[in-house]
């Protein structure tokens, strides 16, 4: 029990601590390839602690929502974290949610940000929430079909369960319909961080926001909030490639293990992100109505790993 | 014994009910008490028996028995679960309804209402208690005719009587395919009983036994509202008066929803692979069709109604999934399939009356249905607005409320369909569970829409500045729903128990393991489990983090209420905000070739074309199905009446030259010995 809740408050520890981090070095390696120098990879924590420190200016038109909405979404995808393996494959809440949990529980907090974003009366809120929720809806059954790909190929819907059976499984694992489903879930994932093709979380351009023009309203603390948590989604999104498709290394019960285990996990979320990275630098933000492309092929590379799965296993 | 007397208190107390409301009409206040109370009272008899139903025995009562039919009662655990769902819905609706029965008091019968009102609950009751086929098609029709008048209770008004119509017709071409569908039955099985139907149609031809499955699943079919029999809907639901519309959408269609299941699991026995095939194909198309067209609406009635097709989709996806299963042979299966169906149900009846009564509150204060005519009303009426959040939560599938536990069921349904044997039919399934993601994001992102533009940011027009909070009964009665959607969704382990043992006697086997340690485990691929109580829990305490974080790194901090930024200029007019139709653009533009929608702009100028006078803005999305369907078939019925128009001269000779010349006929028929 008390190794149960230790295992549980590390990981909201690392979780909270990582995110700003990954953050910072993605913005690091995205400033390599541009022949920049980049800020440092601290960064992220010291905009959190300065946003933290200013004073908040709220819109008079708003309501409860508008305030509540940062904490919620927080809340919402903190519990999401964990559910996700970070650095152990057994996770004591793991009986509390599966994959399915997990997405549902994103879904959660956008509802919340979309909400607020049209509590201020802004049109640029109502634009960001309005495309935000036409990438979700266009998301959604591409990630279901990758989600039951992995589960039918695994066994399991449950994170943990999954992890442990392909970290056991060692180069077995490999298989087309396993990387079908990768491919697929790394654009869904470019899409759910809000990253180049799909979003710029750069910008502050109205045209092409999407992210940021749901939070344009937010200032002060509600905002060093918000920033953390689109960090710590991040990060979980990461986690969730990395633990699901190559868990190997990945420590399977509270011990010494866990120190490679977690210097394990470091490596493979920081090559993930210096992918993402890489794509960012090296294409151009797409215009919103090219997104269905990039998407449908998600739904399709989903599907085909399904289908390839039920040919191959399941006849 | 103690049935009895539950059973005939409940229908005395709907009986009194409509009694009072006729005697009391003169005294808008006290008849609307009278009638509203009297119904209430008589839901509690309904949930107390049900309950002792579903935790007890199968209770039977008959009333008058003959070698031909036995009239009576017959309430097993399928139609106690029933029971259960209307009268929860009737105890809310009904709180409800003493307080927004005032919007039309001094300007409508109230009497007339209540006594509607009690004597439409009670014909649901009787549908779904009812043993035999005649006293069946009898209630069904009494619930048929009795929603209709309550449809066109605002009868003054023309686009209510067109409702109307198109209701009552859809319902009527429902009911021709029912009796049809029973006459087979009953020459199949030698009785009317439902009984004698039971144990004697698996037994029945394949072929006898297909259509009776066709004719059901479009005779019902209409009533539910699955794709392409959904057109009524949309018209039905907002014109009738709000409480009505929320029993409407919430429990009676699901009526139909039980006689599918009666028919299909208990009637026609373990069935064939494409029937459940073909209930899967439509229940998909309905979940979307349902929700993308639900998120073209701005009207919030309209909107509700659509999402009354969505879900009556999602529940079909868990029963057709179960069907699938009871057909290949695998009856643990086909009960967790089945489960996740009637779970929904629950779920639907629970939210979709709250979310309609949230409606009402909305009327009731705004006197408009277009979502852009309101805004800002979550600071005029906060309770409101806090119950149609958790309904949105809910019908959007969000953990940790119910409608999240629901659709998890589902996926997990689809998921064991990989057991099956032929390679088709799984992926079939396996996709239809794409189409549910698709449909619950469109959900959300539909709510997102209802909730932001109706509740939040600035009011829109003068109408809904000075709208006020409603009465407390109506307030009451959308908080008790809201609160079983919250307990619903935290505490399923306590219910899917219970609808273990519903599905039980109809696929003949229960689920040997659904709950361990307060959570939902389930044995679907390996043991899959969800809590949403730990969910919900872990969510409360993470609430307080950022607070604690806040306050920690950064100290206390002023907060500045200033205009919102709008490009250097204020945001003060609500003319700056997002509208329902800009909303839903984006959606509108990706699924174009659905919508197939189609713009007018119309710019009359002042002399020179630079300057504009007026512009009007007209946007449709095209009603295929009626377009394409049922225009074509109502021509064609038009014009064959009109051909056939020519044998009636309305001369009363003619009338009597036909019976004498079908006498003859009929004469030289017996004669020549035919027959």
């Amino acid at each position: 029990m008390l190794i149960q809740a230790g295992i549980v408050l590390l990981q909201v520890l690392i979780i909270l601590a990582l995110a700003p981090l990954l953050s910072g070095i993605i913005k690091k390696i995205k400033a390599f390839f541009q022949i920049r120098k980049g800020p440092s990879i601290f960064q992220p924590y010291y905009d959190i602690a300065k946003l933290l420190r200013k004073e908040s200016v709220v819109s008079e038109n708003v309501s409860w929502v508008f305030h509540a909405a940062p904490a919620i979404s927080f809340a919402a995808i903190l519990t999401a974290g964990l559910l996700i393996p970070i650095y152990i494959s057994d996770m004591p809440f793991d009986f509390a949610g599966d994959l399915i949990a997990v997405v549902y529980l994103f879904a959660l907090a956008r509802f919340f940000t979309a909400l607020a974003s049209l509590d201020t009366g802004s049109s640029f809120g109502g634009m960001g929430a309005s495309r935000e929720m036409f990438i979700a809806s266009m998301v959604e059954p591409a990630l279901m079909l990758s989600v039951f790909a992995i589960a039918l190929n695994v066994g399991s819907t449950n994170l943990s369960y999954i992890s442990q059976t392909i970290s056991m499984a060692g180069i077995d694992a490999v298989s087309p319909y396993h990387l079908l489903a990768f491919v697929a879930l790394f654009i869904i994932a470019i899409a759910e961080t809000g990253r180049i093709p799909v979003d710029n979380p750069a910008t502050h351009l109205e045209l092409t926001m999407i992210h940021e023009a749901m939070i344009l309203e937010y200032s002060g603390k509600q905002l060093a909030i918000i920033e953390l948590g689109v960090m710590i989604k991040q990060l979980l999104v990461f986690s969730l490639l990395a633990n699901i498709f190559f868990p190997w290394g990945i420590s399977s019960g509270f011990g010494i293990g866990i120190v490679i285990s977690l210097i394990v996990y470091l490596i493979k979320i920081v090559f993930l992100g210096a992918c993402m990275a890489m794509l960012e630098t090296s294409t151009a933000k797409w215009r919103l109505f090219r997104l269905p492309n990039l998407l449908s092929i998600s739904l399709m590379l989903s599907f085909l790993a399904l289908v390839s799965f039920i040919i191959v296993k399941g006849g | 014994m103690e049935y009895t007397y539950l059973l005939i208190g409940l229908i005395i107390s709907y009986l009194i009910g409509a009694a009072s409301s006729i005697i009391l009409n003169k005294k808008d206040h006290l008849c609307a008490c009278a009638a509203f109370i009297s119904a209430s009272i008589a839901s509690v008899f309904g949930i107390i028996l049900s309950l002792s139903v579903v935790f007890g025995e199968t209770f039977t009562f008959t009333l008058s028995s003959s070698s031909f039919l036995n009239f009576g009662f017959f309430v097993d655990r399928l139609s106690a679960f029933f029971i259960l769902l209307i009268s929860i819905a009737v105890f809310a609706v009904s709180i409800y309804s003493i307080g927004y029965a005032k919007e039309y008091f001094g300007k409508k019968n109230i009497g007339y209402l209540g006594f509607l009102y009690n004597i439409f609950i009670l014909s649901m009751i009787l549908v779904v208690t009812a043993n035999n086929a005649v006293m069946f098609l009898i209630v069904w029709e009494l619930m048929s005719v009795i929603s209709y008048f309550l449809v066109v209770y605002e009868h003054e008004k023309p686009e209510v009587r067109k409702a109307g119509f198109i209701y009552i017709v859809m319902t009527h071409i429902g009911t021709g395919f029912i009796i049809l569908s029973f006459l087979i039955l009953a020459s199949g099985s030698g009785s009317f009983d439902f009984e004698t139907f039971s144990s004697t149609g698996a037994a029945m031809p394949q072929m006898l036994k297909d259509l009776v499955f066709l004719f059901a699943l479009i005779g019902f079919g209409a009533k539910a509202g699955i794709v392409p029999l959904h057109i009524w809907l949309p018209y039905a639901h907002p014109a009738a008066p709000s409480n009505v519309s929320a029993l409407m959408s919430g429990v009676m269609i699901k009526t139909a929803i039980y006689m599918l299941i009666r028919v299909f699991f208990d009637f026609l026995g373990a069935g064939v692979l494409w029937w459940g095939v073909l209930v899967l194909i439509l229940a998909s198309a309905s979940a979307l069709l349902g929700v993308m067209y639900a998120l073209m609406e701005h009207d919030i009635k309209r909107l509700l109604a659509y999402h009354s097709v969505e879900n009556i989709g999602i529940i079909l996806i868990g029963i057709s999934v179960s069907m699938i299963f009871v057909s290949s042979g695998y009856t643990e299966l086909a009960a967790f399939g089945l489960i996740a169906g009637l779970y929904h149900t629950v779920n639907h009846a629970v939210f979709k009356s709250l979310l309609f009564m949230g409606a009402g509150s909305l009327i009731y204060s705004t006197h408009t249905r277009n979502m852009e005519d309101m805004g800002g009303l979550l600071k005029k009426m906060p309770w409101t607005g806090l119950f149609f959040l958790v309904g949105s939560i809910s019908i959007s599938a969000l953990p940790p409320l119910n409608g999240f536990v629901s659709e998890w069921l589902t996926f997990q349904a689809q998921l064991l369909s990989i057991n099956l044997s032929d390679n088709i039919i799984k992926i079939a399934v396996l996709s239809s569970g794409a189409a549910l993601a698709l449909t619950s994001a469109l959900a959300a992102a539909c709510f997102v829409k209802a909730f932001g533009i109706s509740f939040l940011a600035l009011p829109r027009s003068k109408a809904v500045e000075h709208a006020k909070e409603g009465p407390k009964s109506m307030l009451f009665g959308m908080g008790t729903l809201s609160l079983l959607c919250i307990i619903l969704g935290v505490l399923p382990f306590y219910f899917v128990p219970v609808l273990n043992s519903i599905a039980a006697p109809l696929v003949g086997t229960t689920i040997s393991k659904v709950t361990f340690d307060l959570s939902l485990a389930v044995f679907s691929l390996r043991s899959e489990s969800i809590s949403t109580m730990w969910l919900f829990l872990m969510l409360f305490i993470f609430l307080s983090l950022p607070f604690i974080l806040a306050l920690a790194v950064g100290g206390r901090t002023p907060t500045k209420t200033y205009d919102t930024w709008g490009c250097g200029q204020p945001v003060t007019t609500a003319r700056n905000e997002y509208t329902a139709t800009a909303f839903s653009k984006p959606i509108r533009m990706w699924l174009g070739n659905i919508y197939r929608p189609h713009r007018e702009i119309q710019i009359t100028y002042a002399g020179s074309p630079y300057f504009k006078e007026r512009l009007t803005f007209d946007a449709q999305v095209e009603p295929i199905f009626e377009k394409y369907m049922y225009e074509p078939v109502a021509g064609l019925v038009v014009s064959v009446s009109r051909i056939l128009r020519v044998i009636q001269t309305g001369s009363i000779h003619a009338y009597l030259a036909y019976i004498f010349i079908t006498l003859i006929i009929l004469f030289a028929f017996v004669i020549s010995g035919g027959g």
